[in-house]
């Protein structure tokens, strides 16, 4: 044991809004490194004790076990329209969903569109990662042409089953959300610009300036079939040309916040 | 206060406002609407939130999410928007949390009609989301009650962290009769402690009705059982009418309830001994009173606008030990006193049997009539 007389500085620790249990996520899956995301930026803001969560139906069901704040647990797709019940009440508190695709993409696309419409101050967290995790990897509204997944298992064939749901570029054509960015959890690079996206996002609803959705995307390595980094690899240079990462909606107040 | 003339649904949302109603989601659907039309007025007036929803099912979550902050909250709606909120009913249920609906009923299956009707009993009183679980469910069958009960709705489901449902027929929503409203009652300032607000420093809450380990579900099945029981023991609620001296007696809810007294007076003046009783909660459903009452009636006869729903619990009192019959219409069709009034003197003269089913009687009758 080396000792110093050096004063010690902490450069990293746990979040206060993050609890200190084992994770349920698989190996090389970036929820975790979401739900740090969200957790960190809540405590620089300082909104920690002053926020309730929203968590929906998929692998982040249990997504109030890791997060040291009041949460409330919405049925599938539903969790829009359970936070804009929260926030109407509570217009003072910071309330978020925390959704994936098969979530939000799919059984909710009403709940999400219309939350966005009506410019809810709510801040969406949308993890998207190309299929259905939860249940094993079934095909999603996001899963890319082409892709094989347990319900597509040919690969999903676009004239028999459609074509991807881009939901950041079809949310940014509604007048009431104010913020819709997508980003990736892919390398370090990106995960820095997504936790920037989330600080706006949270700040969008802390001024009052409308609805705010960050889109993440990321890897589902169990049910994609592929290693940890194989699965960061294919986001690279397969799923970001369908999902492309940008700015979608910036209101001139949102472009105007200062943080 | 003084009486005025008012219509059901603009009574019922103005009673809930006086009641201290914190928030209001809903979507529109004839024959309810005047009273998301009356709340969304009187809401923002008043500062309180109202939300016109997306759907019944956007509604239904965001009444979910508002319970979630132990305030007042409600919906409204009518039978095909009733059905598409039994998923959020489910899950308001299992999560313990309390809340009001207010189902104004109109004729089905599908679309149906937009006249008046009971054809939601079964699934309101016996469930329609999925698991176990209970509502409470106030009956009213006039603009008065349906006032005073709709007050009664909002202190029973926070006494009990329950679901209540105030289940109207069409008429009594699109009718205008004087009713005396409540007082303004002030807002609750408080919230109780399972109420999310954000952690302010404290131990976080979570609101939620997963719980993948069976025992512990079972646990909390449990919990919503028992706690069923204690309300079957404390909040029955109905009104007899001719019932001291009667010998047959008519079983009736609502609107259905409201028709068969006036053929029940009429039979009086024929020298009938009949009297009516009027479930007012029909769930939970009064089994004692009617238990008491087959002692001593000679025969029942149950009315109500639907194919013989309310009929079942009555039948599961009565276990053939006297004869049931059974009068309804369907589909929007409301009963004239004079057609009841003619069940009641067929019960008094024809032969009466506890073998068969009252519906296959009734429903041959029905064929003979309107083909």
């Amino acid at each position: 044991m080396v000792v110093t007389d050096k004063p010690t500085k902490i450069v990293y620790h746990r979040p206060q809004a993050l609890e200190n249990v084992v994770t349920h996520y698989c190996p090389g899956c970036t929820h975790g490194v979401a739900h740090r995301l969200v957790a960190e930026v809540l405590d620089e803001m300082g909104e920690t004790e002053n926020t309730i969560g929203v968590a929906s139906v998929g692998c982040s069901v249990f997504a109030y076990n890791y997060f040291d704040i009041d949460f409330v647990e919405a049925a599938h797709g539903r969790a829009p329209a359970m936070a804009t019940g929260i926030k109407r009440v509570y217009p003072d508190r910071t309330v978020f969903t925390y959704q994936g695709d098969g979530d939000l993409a799919s059984i909710g696309t009403a709940e999400i569109v219309h939350a966005a419409g009506r410019g809810e101050r709510l801040t969406v967290i949308f993890i998207n990662n190309a299929n259905y995790g939860m249940t094993g990897g079934q095909m999603a509204p996001t899963t890319l042409p082409g892709q094989k997944t347990s319900s597509s298992p040919t690969g999903r064939d676009v004239k028999r089953q459609g074509f991807p749901i881009q939901m950041a570029e079809m949310l940014s054509t509604l007048e009431g959300a104010s913020y819709v960015v997508r980003r990736s959890l892919h390398n370090s690079r990106e995960v820095r610009r997504a936790k920037k996206a989330i600080r706006t996002a949270f700040e969008v609803q802390k001024h009052d300036l409308g609805f705010s959705l960050v889109e993440l995307l990321s890897t589902c390595p169990t049910n994609w079939g592929m290693t940890p980094p194989q699965a960061r690899e294919w986001i690279d240079s397969t799923m970001i040309n369908a999902f492309p990462l940008g700015d979608y909606k910036i209101s001139s107040a949102v472009a105007d916040l200062e943080i | 206060m003084a009486k005025e003339l008012i219509k059901g649904n603009t009574a019922v949302a103005e009673a809930a406002l006086r009641a201290g109603l914190q928030a209001y989601f809903g979507y529109p659907i004839t024959p309810q609407t005047e009273l998301l039309e009356h709340l969304s007025a009187r809401m923002p007036e008043l500062g309180r939130p109202f939300v016109q929803a997306e759907s019944e099912l956007g509604a239904i979550n965001m009444v979910y999410g508002a319970a979630c902050t132990g305030k007042r909250v409600m919906t409204s709606s009518s039978s095909p928007g009733v059905s598409l909120m039994m998923e959020g009913l489910s899950y308001i249920a299992g999560t313990e949390v309390p809340a009001v609906l207010v189902d104004v009923v109109r004729g089905g299956p599908g679309l149906g009609n937009i006249a008046p009707a009971q054809g939601d009993y079964n699934q309101i009183v016996h469930g329609g989301g999925h698991g176990d679980y209970h509502m409470l469910v106030l009956a009213p069958a006039s603009v008065q009650e349906a006032v005073d009960l709709t007050v009664l709705a909002f202190d029973l489901a926070e006494k009990y962290r329950n679901l209540v449902a105030v289940l109207l027929d069409g008429s009594i929503g699109q009718m205008m009769e004087p009713a005396e409203l409540p007082p303004m009652q002030p807002l609750k300032d408080d919230v109780p402690d399972w109420a999310v607000r954000g952690t302010q420093g404290g131990e976080k809450r979570i609101l939620t009705s997963i719980n993948l380990d069976p025992p512990a579900q079972e646990v909390m099945n449990l919990r919503l059982m028992t706690r069923w029981q204690e309300i079957e023991k404390n909040e029955v609620r109905y009104k007899g009418y001719f019932l001291d001296d009667a010998e047959y007696i008519v079983v009736g809810f609502g609107t259905a309830g409201r028709v068969s007294l006036s053929a029940v007076r009429a039979a009086r003046e024929k020298g009938i001994k009949v009297g009516l009783l009027r479930p007012i909660t029909v769930a939970p459903f009064p089994n004692d009173v009617l238990d008491e009452l087959t002692e001593q009636a000679k025969a029942f006869l149950v009315v109500e606008m639907n194919a013989g729903q309310m009929l079942e619990d009555v039948r599961l009192v009565v276990r053939g030990r006297k004869p049931v019959e059974f009068f309804g219409r369907m589909g929007g069709v409301v009963p004239f006193p004079d057609e009841v009034l003619t069940e009641i003197e067929r019960l008094v003269k024809e032969p009466l049997t506890t073998e068969g089913h009252p519906r296959d009687r009734w429903l041959a009758r029905l064929r003979e009539t309107i083909g």
